[in-house]
């Protein structure tokens, strides 16, 4: 057939174009001595935790991080997938996969026995690896008090005077979720308008932009994660003035204790290396792994017995809310219906 | 007639087109004048056709296996959308749309005008530097201004130190993270598509007209209205469509500003209110939307021809702009550069020294470069190869129906990222799947997901995305070229085979070269597309800057964001230089 080079030329570029990446296939059919991990957790975070677990066990572990739509990707995947390992940084995301029936059930004694019911799935689908409590930065200026209820957010003495990041994001979709548990969703919608009517600004930004606005006086109050007022405070020294300027609170429910969100981990359904998989998530909650959530990552440890880092514990005694995650999991549907009837972000 | 000669005339009218990045949408004129009785004459081109059904089916196949996953949505879950979500959504989307249409039309036509039709001290430098905020990805120009301008920030600082103010108590400033703060954010990214249009249409097209005008004693503002902004209405359209589509694409912006469009509406029905298919249903919406844009865009582009007949196309003198009018036209170009380019450059510059991050260089880094270069350098020739080859293939059938297919293979610059990746996940896989069963069959072991698994599903992802974008500078050159020239070669028995090789390519090379360039420096920003569909332990540059956004740091990543802005800043001076070379004053080669 009669062809002119240019053309043959453009052909063959095409596919070269296809074929390199095909060629560059990563994980088909991986060898024994490896574990696939997908992560909502960033890749640097959990970096030093999966470099630990390859020196003791020898096991090589291959990450891929997103931000959104991994348990997607996994049932998409099918029967093919190369995940054996799920990692989440909340609960919401846990639920989505157990939902989507990408998790299969974890037998191991050593899990039942280290992380407390409360932070497990009563069909042992999802187990938590670490805590964090959602909590209140407050102005050291201009806030006496040393001292809240989640309930007083909504108190009108705030008006004008609270920040929060958007009402969707997924640790106040927890939050939130764990408000409907406690008032019954009448009265947290009440609460959640009440919530509304305090801020300062429409919800925006993160939870260290929460810090920022209070030490900018934007509003005195905020909503944030134990762990990121740590990090800003040990870690970042452009943002320590941020953390200066506020203190934390560790707010309770009435009558209860302190909202916690869990970073957690799920077995992959058709994991194609189901043993070490199981081996990681043990690991995860062992002496050493939880010395890293706790000193790393400034995350309340699981493990019984394994102190938090003296930044966190020195926020106060924590009376952890003894609420199942797995309710907060149930509710999360209904919190997100409900920040949008009330007009949370807009 | 001389084939050498008519070539050597046309591409002065390429030059004009060439770097048009507005060629890139979808200009979809199809060859309406072919007259029957050549057309009763013309070979059926199966071939051509394979080709066109191929691309367009590729395009297509995300979008309807999107429709499929929404088709499948609780009904229950209309009702709630449609009472909270979406009217404040539309009526947000909107208003950001409208207000980024405004903002870099003034900007982009504005500072066109300046560089096109006059001449000023500085005017051969800001030509060049006009373009460049193009590199940057919008997301990190947001964070760069979030930060910058914020309370606590150095500009506010500065300016309570001049106000004697000690303690901070609210912002000096409009707050940054709003609607407003979004608009102009990225309207300063993305003016460059409208200048870029703009200035290749005004120094080109309207010369002759404009002489005229100005010999029968019109003045330049008469000139302007009557002539010139007519004429390049079509540029300003196509110019303005890819503005408008990165704006309904974009997510890490808007996201981060705290602007809720209608894209974020369809993350958080999938992923809160935990409705995949409600986020299918809101982006099947999205999308029929976009393909009214497009049909607008479409019939703004008609006028066109009138102009393209005209074979004239010298450049007409430019109006010289002395002392303070100089310097004023100058200044108005440098400030958009400044604030669109130099400001977000010199932030991430100060952050990698203050951060000491080229010191502790983080040597993946060398890694994440390597394999964004090589995703999107895949891309950009698989995306040509197929854009190219359909506009060709279009043009030898020179039929509406094929220029339909042709259409539908732009229509996945309209679909946002991260909807074409879940739509193109369920198709990859099943194709992987058949591949497998194959396999077993033969060998006794599965394949695994060889395009769902690897490279490849971000390659396809990116080639569906950006395929509109070689469309359509295809289209806009070959436009160019009279259909003559094409019935010339086959009648010295020239086969399509041969006048697209011999005769087409080398005449749209110029707009090749554009295409190739835009398409690479789309591909290097790429984030959410990328983000789902990349196989394990692979990072693009991108990816990697938003590990440290979604930690609330990004500061940490400016040494990969100064990494892309650079890579994308390669091919982008290029195009300015291509367009230079092109230029109509420039002695062509």
């Amino acid at each position: 057939m009669p062809t002119s080079p240019r053309l043959r030329s453009c052909v063959l570029a095409a596919v070269a174009a296809i074929a390199a990446p095909a060629a560059a296939v990563a994980q088909t059919g991986t060898p024994a001595g490896e574990v696939n991990v997908y992560t909502y957790r960033e890749a640097k975070l959990v970096a030093p935790l999966f470099e630990a677990f390859t020196k003791d066990t020898g096991i090589k572990v291959n990450t891929i991080s997103a931000s959104s739509g991994l348990e997607q990707r996994i049932a998409t995947e099918g029967a093919n997938s190369p995940a054996d390992v799920l990692l989440t940084v909340d609960i919401g995301r846990l639920k989505e996969a157990v939902d989507r029936g990408v998790a299969q059930p974890i037998t191991s004694e050593v899990l039942d026995k280290v992380v407390p019911a409360q932070y497990r799935d009563p069909n042992r689908l999802w187990y938590a690896v670490s805590a964090r409590a959602r909590v209140v930065y407050a102005s050291k200026a201009r806030v006496a008090q040393n001292e809240i209820t989640y309930e007083e957010l909504a108190d009108p003495k705030w008006k004008g005077r609270v920040c929060i990041r958007s009402g969707q994001n997924i640790y106040n979709n927890a939050l939130f979720a764990a408000v409907i548990a406690h008032l019954g969703e009448a009265k947290a919608e009440e609460w959640l308008k009440g919530l509304k009517a305090n801020l300062a600004q429409k919800p925006s930004g993160g939870d260290r932009e929460v810090a920022r606005d209070i030490a900018a006086g934007k509003c005195d109050i905020g909503v944030g994660n134990t762990y990121y007022w740590a990090l800003m405070s040990e870690r970042e020294p452009d943002k320590k003035a941020w953390a200066e300027a506020t203190k934390v609170i560790l707010p309770t429910f009435k009558g209860a204790g302190t909202h916690m969100n869990i970073s957690g981990v799920i077995l992959a359904k058709h994991a194609p290396n189901k043993a070490n998989g199981l081996k990681l998530i043990e690991w995860l909650v062992g002496e050493q792994a939880q010395k890293i959530y706790a000193d790393m990552n400034f995350e309340y440890p699981i493990r019984p017995g394994v102190t938090a880092h003296p930044v966190i514990s020195g926020y106060g005694e924590l009376a952890a809310d003894p609420l199942p995650i797995a309710t907060i999991a149930e509710n999360k549907k209904a919190a997100a219906t409900l920040v949008d009837k009330v007009g949370f972000d807009n | 007639m001389d084939v050498r000669h008519e070539a050597g005339h046309d591409r002065e009218e390429i030059g004009a087109e060439g770097p048009d990045p507005a060629g890139p949408v979808i200009a979809g004129r199809g060859r309406r004048s072919a007259s029957f009785a050549l057309r009763r004459l013309r070979p059926r081109h199966p071939l051509a056709w394979g080709l066109l059904v191929a691309v367009a089916a590729l395009v297509l196949t995300p979008v309807a296996s999107l429709v499929a996953i929404g088709s499948r949505g609780d009904p229950e879950l209309w009702p709630h959308l449609a009472a909270y979500v979406l009217p404040d959504a539309v009526a947000t989307t909107l208003m950001l749309l409208a207000g980024v249409a405004a903002l870099t039309t003034l900007i982009g036509v504005g500072t066109a005008w300046l560089v096109a039709v006059h001449d000023f001290p500085g005017r051969g430098l800001v030509t060049w530097l006009l373009p460049l905020p193009l590199a940057f990805p919008t997301y990190i120009v947001a964070y760069v201004y979030a930060d910058t301008l914020d309370t606590l920030g150095p500009v506010q600082g500065a300016l309570r130190g001049l106000l004697g103010i000690t303690v901070p108590a609210g912002s000096l400033l409009p707050e940054v993270r709003s609607l407003g703060g979004a608009v102009v954010v990225m309207s300063l990214v993305l003016y460059p598509y409208v200048y870029l249009a703009m200035r290749a249409m005004l120094q080109a097209r309207s010369a002759a007209l404009t002489e005229a005008a100005r010999l029968l004693g019109a003045g330049g503002f008469r000139i302007a209205r009557a002539i010139t902004l007519p004429m390049a209405r079509p540029a300003l359209a196509a110019g303005l469509a890819l503005v408008l589509m990165e704006t309904l694409n974009d997510i890490g912006a808007t996201e981060y500003l705290g602007v809720r469009t209608l894209t974020l509406a369809v993350f958080t029905t999938w992923l809160n209110r935990g409705s995949l298919a409600g986020a299918a249903q809101i982006a099947c919406v999205m999308l029929v939307a976009v393909a009214a844009l497009i049909a607008l865009e479409r019939h703004a582009r008609r006028g066109r021809s009138v102009a393209a007949s005209s074979a004239d196309s010298r450049a007409c003198r430019r109006v010289p702009l002395a002392g303070r009018a100089g310097a004023l036209a100058l200044l108005a170009c440098l400030v958009p550069v400044g604030l669109g380019f130099a400001v977000p450059f010199v932030f991430l510059l100060r952050e990698v020294f203050t951060r000491g991050l080229l010191v502790g260089f983080d040597p993946d880094l060398v890694r994440h470069a390597g394999s964004t270069v090589m995703l999107a350098g895949g891309a950009t020739v698989l995306t040509l190869a197929l854009g190219f080859g359909v506009a060709f293939a279009a043009r030898l059938i020179r039929r509406r129906r094929a220029g339909a297919l042709l259409g539908a293979a732009g229509l996945g610059y309209a679909v946002p990222g991260t909807v074409l990746a879940l739509g193109l996940l369920g198709p990859l896989v099943a194709v992987d799947e058949a591949i497998g069963s194959v396999v077993r069959a033969l060998t006794g072991h599965g394949a695994g997901l060889l395009l769902a698994g690897s490279a490849a599903a971000v390659t396809i992802a990116y080639t569906i995305r950006f395929l509109a974008i070689a469309t359509g500078f295809a289209q806009a050159a070959l436009a160019r070229l009279p259909v003559d020239l094409d019935d010339a070669a086959a009648s010295v028995g020239a086969r399509p085979r041969r006048v697209v090789a011999a005769v087409h390519l080398p005449l749209v090379r110029p707009a090749l070269l554009g295409a190739a360039l835009l398409v690479f420096v789309d591909c290097l920003k790429e984030l959410p597309a990328t983000l789902l569909l990349r196989p394990l332990n692979t990072e693009t540059l991108a990816t990697y800057v938003y590990q440290f956004a979604t930690r609330g740091s990004f500061e940490e990543g400016a040494l990969a964001a100064l990494l892309i802005v650079l890579v994308g800043l390669v091919p982008v001076i290029r195009m300015v230089r291509l367009s230079d070379d092109l230029d109509p004053d420039a002695p062509l080669a």
